[in-house]
């Protein structure tokens, strides 16, 4: 862990309880859903990690509880750092604050978190789909969701599969 | 062919009307600019100085559907795609003709999951295959080339 | 499947302003499929006559579900879909993900393979300049640099082609090193594009930086200021045009970039001419790396010899039992890896370059996530555009250099 981190690791554990951990040089800390947004607005404005850079969520089912794992990545262009936020957000309603009040790009990430696992965060201002189709069913990167491959066709069972497979007449 | 070459001498040739239809058919082909993923890519580089696709006149990729012969799918076609690609493909004017460029245009490539279509004939007609991820340009100017062999042994009266 | 979905107005109305509503401007649908918008990309735009409004962009038409599917492969043979999704940086993605994956086992890469993987970086680099240089010029009306790009990465291509045999797509840089050597014709062919490629760059200068009509329609347009472009997660050219010095090859250099000298090209008025002149820089710094990088390269492995982790030679096969018991794991079951969760990024031509990868300890990632550049930098795109008009919506577009397989993945 580099020294500039020491501040940073300092507050995070007086306000929020953190708990820090390291694994191959990567610093990551898990704090409580409900302080996301003052968290992230400190470290913002406080220690200089003005950029956010990237945001997803990990599915651990079938544990429920907690099932979800957010991730929030925040670089210090500044200062040459890195560091993961993890929060855990249980399986019944998953819900989180929004962030983007602080950070712009939070509105297509949060987004793209709602369609493909289901998270919604309250406080964003155009919860929709923005990957799949509007009328899709199902979040899919969630582990219960199939991948919905299709059977390949191999010489065995070529005809029967032919037979089933849609094709365009005309 | 004392008639004929007495008539070329004047300035007229002979034919069949399927063949002049076919060959005028062929000569001039302007595919739809509809690159999608990777395979555009090659297409592009296909319409560039080193592979030249103006010789077989399609140097322009028409944007409009309405003015285009040839849809050229290149590229993955995902879920949210399809119905466009259906519209597109119901807004070309006969004759039509639709070539499936690349493994995720034929049969869904490397992908195999909820979000890509498995072969894009689920959605249209499609007319030759070609394979490769992606095809050289190449392998694109030689589907290009069976595609104006079918055409040449079209009748009239199986297209409007 | 192939019904269009009926959205009706009532879901959108948030999003346009007032006088949608009430019929004073015009809701224009600009396609999927579209010329200028390089790729499959929508854009909804609210006109008051020409000028735009509102921009509001629909993505997800281009979805292919990568990050669910490599869930099911094993790490080796899930580097094979990851070229597949910034279709124009392909050796950039397998570097992204093969330093992950090292980074998660702690795998040694050997100094011949770190000079291969920058040399082919770099090289790919200068050809999705040249593929942005061409499009955009196409899109301002400049054909002929268009051909002459293209001409360009022919030659780009022949040298991939010569070392995986493959144009594009080649999954040549594996977790490990690269997968093989390359062959004898390869430094000279690299030498002969190093002696060719500057004079042509002085070309694509003289034809557009002070052409009037180029000046005209990217000059003052599209402006990002700084804090502006960091808050909306901006990473790569569009965020040092505006003046923000972050490069991840100079920030936390990897693949031994610390041992070349080069230089950042920076700016800061933030529009489209700026984003310009930083990439246009960015193909003679990239050339430079190319040539440094060819100087120096050691003789040795061009792969980590850690069997348990990379497949060993066919010829060991046949007469050691460890190869052999090693090579039957590699590909019935794939490697094992210790449970945790790394990022690893990169610099690729359109940003920061990420990869996360969660392991629970077995043969397949348990979750990769990408972070893509394009997906971030396209969020910008409606604050750029308001107030503009469509010609300069297009111009933008061009600038910020989206790839729509990097956006949906």
């Amino acid at each position: 862990m580099q020294p500039e981190f020491e501040p940073t690791i300092q507050a995070l554990k007086k306000e929020f309880n953190a708990q820090i951990s390291e694994f191959r040089g990567d610093v990551s800390a898990i704090i409580p859903a409900e302080n996301i947004v003052s968290a992230a607005k400190m470290l913002r404005d406080e220690f200089d990690f003005s950029l956010l850079s990237t945001m997803t969520a990990v599915d651990h089912w079938p544990e429920e509880k907690p099932r979800f794992d957010m991730l929030y990545q925040f670089t210090s262009v500044s200062k040459v750092l890195s560091l993961s936020v993890l929060v855990q957000v249980p399986g019944i309603n998953p819900s989180l604050p929004t962030i983007t009040g602080i950070f712009k790009n939070a509105i297509w990430r949060e987004r793209e978190v709602w369609d493909m696992f289901g998270i919604k965060f309250e406080g964003h201002p155009d919860l929709r789909r923005i990957l799949m189709p509007a009328d899709w069913e199902g979040h899919p990167l969630r582990k219960d969701y199939p991948l919905g491959y299709e059977e390949p066709q191999f010489t065995f069972n070529f005809e029967e599969i032919d037979l089933r497979k849609p094709y365009a007449k005309e | 062919m004392g008639v004929e070459q007495k008539l070329a001498n004047m300035g007229a040739v002979t034919t069949t009307l399927e063949t002049v239809v076919n060959w005028s058919r062929t000569r001039a082909m302007w595919p739809l600019l509809f690159g999608l993923a990777c395979c555009a890519i090659e297409m592009m580089a296909a319409e560039g100085a080193h592979y030249d696709m103006s010789r077989f006149g399609m140097e322009l990729m028409r944007p409009s559907p309405r003015q285009s012969d040839l849809m050229i799918v290149a590229g993955r076609v995902s879920r949210k795609m399809a119905p466009v690609l259906r519209r597109l493909y119901d807004q070309m004017p006969e004759p039509k003709w639709v070539i499936a460029m690349g493994d995720c245009a034929s049969c869904g490539g490397v992908f195999n999951n909820y979000a890509v279509v498995a072969g894009v004939d689920e959605i249209v007609p499609v007319d030759i295959y070609i394979a490769g991820c992606p095809p050289r340009p190449e392998a694109l100017i030689h589907g290009i080339m069976t595609l104006y062999d079918k055409v040449n042994h079209e009748k009239i009266k199986d297209r409007a | 499947m192939t019904q269009l979905q009926e959205v009706s107005v009532d879901d959108i109305k948030h999003l346009v302003s007032e006088r949608a509503i009430q019929g004073e401007t015009v809701l224009l649908n600009m396609g999927p499929q579209h010329p200028s918008t390089h790729g499959v990309l929508r854009l909804l735009l609210e006109l008051d006559g020409e000028t735009v409004v509102n921009c509001i962009p629909d993505i997800g038409f281009l979805h292919t579900g990568i990050e669910k599917n490599m869930e099911s492969k094993t790490y080796a043979k899930a580097n094979v879909m990851a070229d597949r999704l910034d279709y124009l940086n392909t050796l950039g993605n397998n570097l992204a993900y093969s330093m992950a994956v090292e980074k998660l086992v702690e795998l040694d890469v050997p100094e011949r393979a770190q000079s291969i993987r920058v040399i082919l970086a770099e090289l790919q680099r200068i050809a999705s300049h040249l593929i942005w240089l061409g499009t955009t010029g196409l899109d301002v009306a400049a054909m002929s640099t268009f051909l002459y790009c293209f001409r360009e990465r022919e030659s780009i291509l022949d040298i991939f082609e010569l070392c995986s045999g493959q144009r594009m797509m080649t999954t040549y840089i594996r977790p490990g090193g690269v997968w093989r050597d390359v062959p004898v014709e390869f430094e000279a062919a690299v030498r002969e594009f190093i002696k060719m490629f500057p004079r042509r760059v002085d070309e694509y200068e003289a034809l557009l930086s002070r052409n009037p009509l180029f000046l005209d329609r990217t000059f003052g347009i599209g402006t990002v200021s700084a804090e502006q472009a960091l808050n909306f997660g901006m990473t790569g050219p569009p965020l040092r045009a505006s003046g923000v010095n972050w490069d991840l090859r100079k920030a936390r250099p990897y693949c031994g970039y610390e041992q070349y000298d080069f230089e950042v090209p920076t700016r800061t008025e933030g529009d489209v001419y700026a984003r310009y002149i930083v990439r246009i820089e960015e193909l003679r710094q990239s050339l430079r790396i190319v040539e440094q990088a060819l100087n120096k390269m050691p003789i040795g492995p061009v792969c980590s010899s850690n069997h348990k982790f990379i497949p060993p030679p066919r010829s060991e096969i046949g007469v050691n039992m460890e190869a052999l018991i090693h090579h039957f794991k590699l590909w019935t079951e794939g490697f094992s890896t210790p449970k945790g969760s790394i990022y690893n990024a990169i610099e690729s031509p359109r940003g920061e370059l990420g990869v996360y990868i969660v392991s629970d300890g077995g043969p397949k990632p348990y979750r990769i996530h990408w972070r893509t550049p394009s997906f971030d930098n396209l969020q910008a795109l409606p604050f750029m555009a308001k107030g503009l008009l469509v010609a300069d919506l297009v111009a933008i577009i061009g600038s910020v250099d989206i790839v729509l397989g990097d956006v949906d993945r």
